[in-house]
C-alpha cells in the first residue's frame, strides 16, 4: 500500500486528515444527504408529533383543572349547604325549646295563680277565723268586765246602773 | 502503516489516523470519489438513525404522560425551542426546524463519535464550515430579504458617538465575517483536539509503567470529551440562533 501513492493516502499521512481536500467532496455530498434526511424526519415527522403531544398534554391539565375547580365549587356549594341545614336545624331546636319554655311558663303561671288563690282563700278564712276569735274575746272581756265593775260597785255599796257600767267599760276598752 | 515498517518497536503514536476517510467498500488508499461509499457515510448514516431514533421511535406512542425516551425527545423540543424562542424572539419561530436539525445532527454525531473505533464526522473542518457557512449565508440572506439595506444598520453603531461609528464599523463588519470561521473551526477544533488526546493517552497506555495513569488519564478526558460534545452541540445551536436574531432585528 505504500508503494502505491496517491493522493488521498500520501497527503493524509504526515498532516491531518481534515486537510485533505481530496475527501471534501465526499464528505460534503454525504453530509448535505444526511443534513437533508434529519430535516425531513423532523420537519416532517418529529417536530410535529411532538408539537402535538404538548398540545394535547395542556389540554388534558387544562381540562382536567377545569374539572378540579368544579368539583372544589360543588363542595363548596355543598359545604354552603350543609352550613344551612345547620343553621336551619338550630334556629328549628331554638324554637321547639322557645315554644316549650313558654309552654311549661304558662302551665306554670297557672299553676302558681290557682297556688296563689288558694294561699289567699286560706289566709282569709284564717283572718276571718282570728277576727271571729278576736271578737269572741272582745266579748268575752267586755262580759267579764261588766260583771268585774257590777260585783265591784256592788260590794262598794252602790247599786249599779247596768247601762252605765255598759258605757263606762266599751269607752274604756276602746281607749 | 507506513509508520509501522519504520517505527520498528518503538512506541507508534498515531493520533490523527481516526479521522481518516476510507472508503467503506475497499482498501484504503483506493480513490474517493464524491459518491464513494466511505466511513463518513457510515457514520452520517448512523447520526440519521439515531435521530429516528431518538426522536421518532421514542414518540411514537404518544402518551399523555410521557415515558423515558418520550421524555427525552420532549426534553430535547422544549430545549431548542425555548432558545430559538429566548434569542430570536417570536417571529424565529418558524426557523425551528432548521435549527433543532443542526442540534440534533451535531449532538448526535458528537456522541457517535465517543463510541471507541468510531469515525467523528464533526471533526472534519469540511463538514462543519458546510454547516457555519450555510448558516453564515443563509442568515445574511435572511437579513438582506428581511430589511432590506436597512440591514446593514447592523454595523452601524448608532448608540456609539459619531466619530466612533466608522471604526466599529470596520470592527463589526470584520467579525461579521469572521463568524462562520469561528463558528466551524470551534466545533472541528474541539471534536478533533478532544479525540486525539485520547488517542495520545491511549498510546501512553501501551507502556506497563504509565499504563494506570494513561487509562485514569483516559477516563477523565473521555468523561470532559462527554461534555465537551454536548456543550458544543449547545455553543453552534446558540450561535445560530444569534445570528438569526442579528438577521431578523439588525438594529442594536
Amino acid at each position: 500500500m505504500a508503494d502505491t501513492p496517491n493522493a488521498a493516502g500520501e497527503a493524509a499521512a504526515p498532516g491531518m486528515p481534515q486537510l485533505d481536500v481530496s475527501t471534501f467532496e465526499n464528505q460534503i455530498f454525504w453530509l448535505l444527504i444526511a443534513l437533508l434526511a434529519i430535516y425531513f424526519v423532523l420537519s416532517r415527522v418529529a417536530l410535529p408529533r411532538i408539537a402535538g403531544i404538548l398540545a394535547e398534554r395542556q389540554g388534558t391539565i387544562t381540562n382536567d383543572i377545569a374539572a378540579a375547580e368544579d368539583l372544589k365549587a360543588k363542595a363548596l356549594d355543598a359545604e354552603a349547604a350543609y352550613d344551612k341545614a345547620l343553621a336551619d336545624a338550630r334556629a328549628e331546636a331554638q324554637r321547639i325549646s322557645g315554644e316549650t319554655k313558654a309552654a311549661i311558663q304558662a302551665d306554670l303561671d297557672v299553676a302558681i295563680e290557682k297556688a296563689d288563690a288558694e294561699i289567699a282563700a286560706k289566709a282569709a278564712e284564717s283572718e276571718k277565723a282570728i277576727a271571729e276569735i278576736r271578737a269572741g274575746a272582745q266579748e268575752a272581756i267586755k262580759e267579764v268586765a261588766k260583771d268585774t265593775a257590777k260585783e265591784i260597785v256592788a260590794h262598794l255599796g252602790g247599786k249599779a246602773d247596768a247601762r252605765s257600767i255598759t258605757a263606762a267599760v266599751t269607752s274604756r276598752m276602746k281607749g | 502503516m507506513a509508520d509501522d515498517a519504520k517505527g520498528g518497536g518503538g512506541l507508534s503514536f498515531k493520533p490523527m489516523d481516526q479521522f481518516q476517510v476510507k472508503p467503506l467498500f475497499g482498501d484504503y488508499g483506493d480513490p474517493i470519489h464524491w459518491y464513494t461509499i466511505t466511513n463518513v457515510t457510515l457514520w452520517l448514516g448512523l447520526a440519521i438513525l439515531a435521530v429516528i431514533a431518538l426522536m421518532v421511535l421514542t414518540t411514537s406512542k404518544r402518551d399523555v404522560v410521557p415515558g423515558r425516551g418520550q421524555s427525552i425527545a420532549e426534553l430535547m423540543y422544549g430545549f431548542v425551542y425555548k432558545m430559538v424562542e429566548d434569542v430570536t424572539g417570536k417571529d424565529g419561530i418558524k426557523y425551528f426546524p432548521y435549527i433543532m436539525t443542526l442540534f440534533m445532527f451535531i449532538l448526535c454525531a458528537n456522541f457517535l463519535g465517543l463510541i471507541p473505533m468510531s469515525f467523528t464526522t464533526t471533526s472534519h473542518i469540511a463538514v462543519t464550515a458546510i454547516l457555519g457557512f450555510g448558516v453564515f449565508f443563509a442568515v445574511t440572506i435572511l437579513g438582506f430579504v428581511k430589511n432590506g439595506a436597512s440591514f446593514l444598520g447592523l454595523f452601524w453603531v448608532s448608540s456609539a458617538p459619531l466619530p466612533l461609528r466608522p471604526v466599529l464599523a470596520i470592527i463589526e463588519i470584520i467579525s461579521y465575517f469572521v463568524r462562520p470561521v469561528s463558528h466551524s473551526i470551534r466545533l472541528a477544533g474541539n471534536m478533533m483536539a478532544g479525540h486525539a488526546v485520547l488517542k495520545v493517552f491511549a498510546g501512553f497506555a501501551q507502556v506497563a509503567a504509565i499504563a494506570p495513569v494513561a487509562i485514569i488519564g483516559v477516563m477523565a478526558i473521555y468523561g470532559l470529551e462527554v461534555l465537551v460534545s454536548a456543550i458544543q452541540a449547545y455553543v453552534f445551536t446558540i450561535l445560530t440562533c444569534v445570528y438569526l436574531k442579528d438577521a431578523l432585528h439588525p438594529h442594536h
